[in-house]
């Protein structure tokens, strides 16, 4: 299965594809576990997630060519 | 305040047929507060001016210095060293004299916050830190106001709407919908640190500036539970739906007495195991003992320090310039609010893990407070 991946702030300096092709991956939570094991550096930055751009608090179903995207907050003004 | 059909100064605007005169009278009739003189609020301060809304706030307690100066475009180079709230009013009174400006040149607290913010219809944040961000969104909540989110890094902004219900879903969502939780101070960065493109505040203000004309005359679809991310880079701007968090971690305040009791310092600090002083254990610290005291921020920052020795490593620099720091004493490390010192004293518990070494709360921010008071 192929989930695309958009990555804002600091997390593109960690994440540096655009898509993944991740095998055996249904939902959101087996995603990140995927995700953190590939890139453990995204521990450090607290981010939150959208898929096909809602942002989601829980585990979500994930489909192929699905996109998720990780927003980082920013504080500058 | 009144308004006549012969001010040719907002022509251009009513002669737009979805704005025109009853939208123009909104505009007379609102109150805005724009929190933070900076980037953000330099640009959105303008354009309100000129658009004619008829009470602007304007809150801030730092001073202009020369790394404002490429990006928060109010003000020039004989500013430095001027309250930044009096010294944008002064050049908005120029843009636009019929409207009312209120200056307030103090730091916004949970203390203070729930009776200014109780005088306007909205809040504009264009603040720098998170501590205020989520103190700002916490008052716009209890207080039921519209709240315009903004902020940059680098080559990248975000905007959005907060606390403002979707007349069709009767969703109404706010910034812990958004993230729930701060970022650990540790390994978030600020545009001290990591920079940010002159324009893109520029930008990003200005986007704050046109949700708030559109709320407040009711024209067009304002970002309501929408935050938008724009990278000035790829020219791409992508849109993200925020949802309510259903079940809430129960670390917000509910009403205004719990939003008096909460520490939003503590709320947005380091849990990691970095040795912090307070302000006034650091003073008594100082007086009793020798210590080295060191100074984190670039070198050209203001305000300048005259009532202590310490010496200067801008945090950027520091993992090369450990030698240059005495092993004898105890260390407490400053900067400007206190999150640069705490990313230093953890560079010094790796690398000098013999010294003894504090990162000072609030930074100099706070210090500066506690002096006026003493």
């Amino acid at each position: 299965m192929k989930i695309k991946i958009l990555v804002f702030g600091q997390l593109s300096e960690i994440i540096n594809a655009s898509e993944l092709a991740l095998l055996a991956v249904n939902n959101t939570d087996e995603f990140n576990k995927k995700l953190f094991e590939l890139y453990p550096k995204l521990n450090e930055i607290k981010f939150t997630m959208a898929v096909n751009k809602k942002i989601i608090h829980e585990n979500t179903p994930l489909n192929h060519e699905d996109v998720v995207a990780l927003l980082p907050p920013f504080s500058g003004g | 305040m009144s308004f006549t059909q012969n001010n040719d100064r907002y022509h251009r605007q009513i002669i737009l047929k979805e704005f025109g005169e009853t939208a123009q009278q909104k505009l007379l009739n609102a109150k805005v507060l724009v929190i933070g003189a900076g980037g953000l609020g330099c640009p959105a301060l303008q354009y309100l001016t000129a658009a004619g809304v008829g009470t602007i706030g304007i809150i801030d307690f730092d001073v202009v210095t020369i790394t404002n100066l490429h990006r928060q475009i109010l003000f020039s180079v004989n500013d430095i060293g001027k309250q930044k709230a009096a010294i944008a009013a002064i050049k908005l009174a120029e843009i636009n004299p019929e409207i009312q400006i209120q200056v307030y040149n103090f730091q916004l607290t949970n203390k203070n916050a729930i009776e200014l913010f109780a005088n306007y219809d909205l809040i504009i944040d264009g603040t720098d830190n998170f501590a205020t961000r989520y103190l700002i969104n916490d008052a716009c909540v209890i207080l039921n106001k519209p709240l315009v989110y903004g902020a940059v890094l680098r080559f990248e902004g975000q905007v959005g709407v907060f606390n403002l219900i979707n007349n069709e879903t009767k969703i109404k969502t706010n910034y812990r919908d958004l993230f729930p939780e701060p970022p650990n101070p540790l390994n978030a960065l600020s545009c001290n640190e990591a920079g940010v493109i002159g324009v893109l505040p520029g930008i990003i203000g200005t986007m704050q500036a046109t949700e708030a004309i559109k709320i407040i005359t009711g024209i067009g679809n304002p970002l309501c539970n929408k935050i938008i991310s724009y990278n000035a880079l790829q020219n791409s701007f992508y849109d993200f739906e925020i949802t309510p968090v259903l079940n809430p971690i129960e670390t917000f305040p509910h009403n205004e007495m719990e939003f008096l009791n909460f520490n939003y310092e503590w709320f947005c600090s380091s849990k990691d195991n970095v040795s912090v002083i307070s302000i006034i254990d650091f003073e008594e610290l100082r007086i009793n003992e020798k210590i080295t005291i060191i100074d984190v921020r670039e070198r050209n920052e203001l305000p300048l320090v005259n009532q202590f020795d310490f010496i200067s490593i801008p945090l950027n620099d520091l993992p090369n310039l450990l030698a240059n720091i005495p092993t004898e004493n105890k260390i407490v490390v400053f900067c400007k609010s206190g999150n640069r010192s705490l990313k230093a004293v953890k560079i010094l518990n790796e690398k000098q893990p013999q010294l003894i070494a504090y990162s000072l709360t609030g930074g100099l921010d706070a210090w500066k407070q506690f002096e006026n008071k003493n």
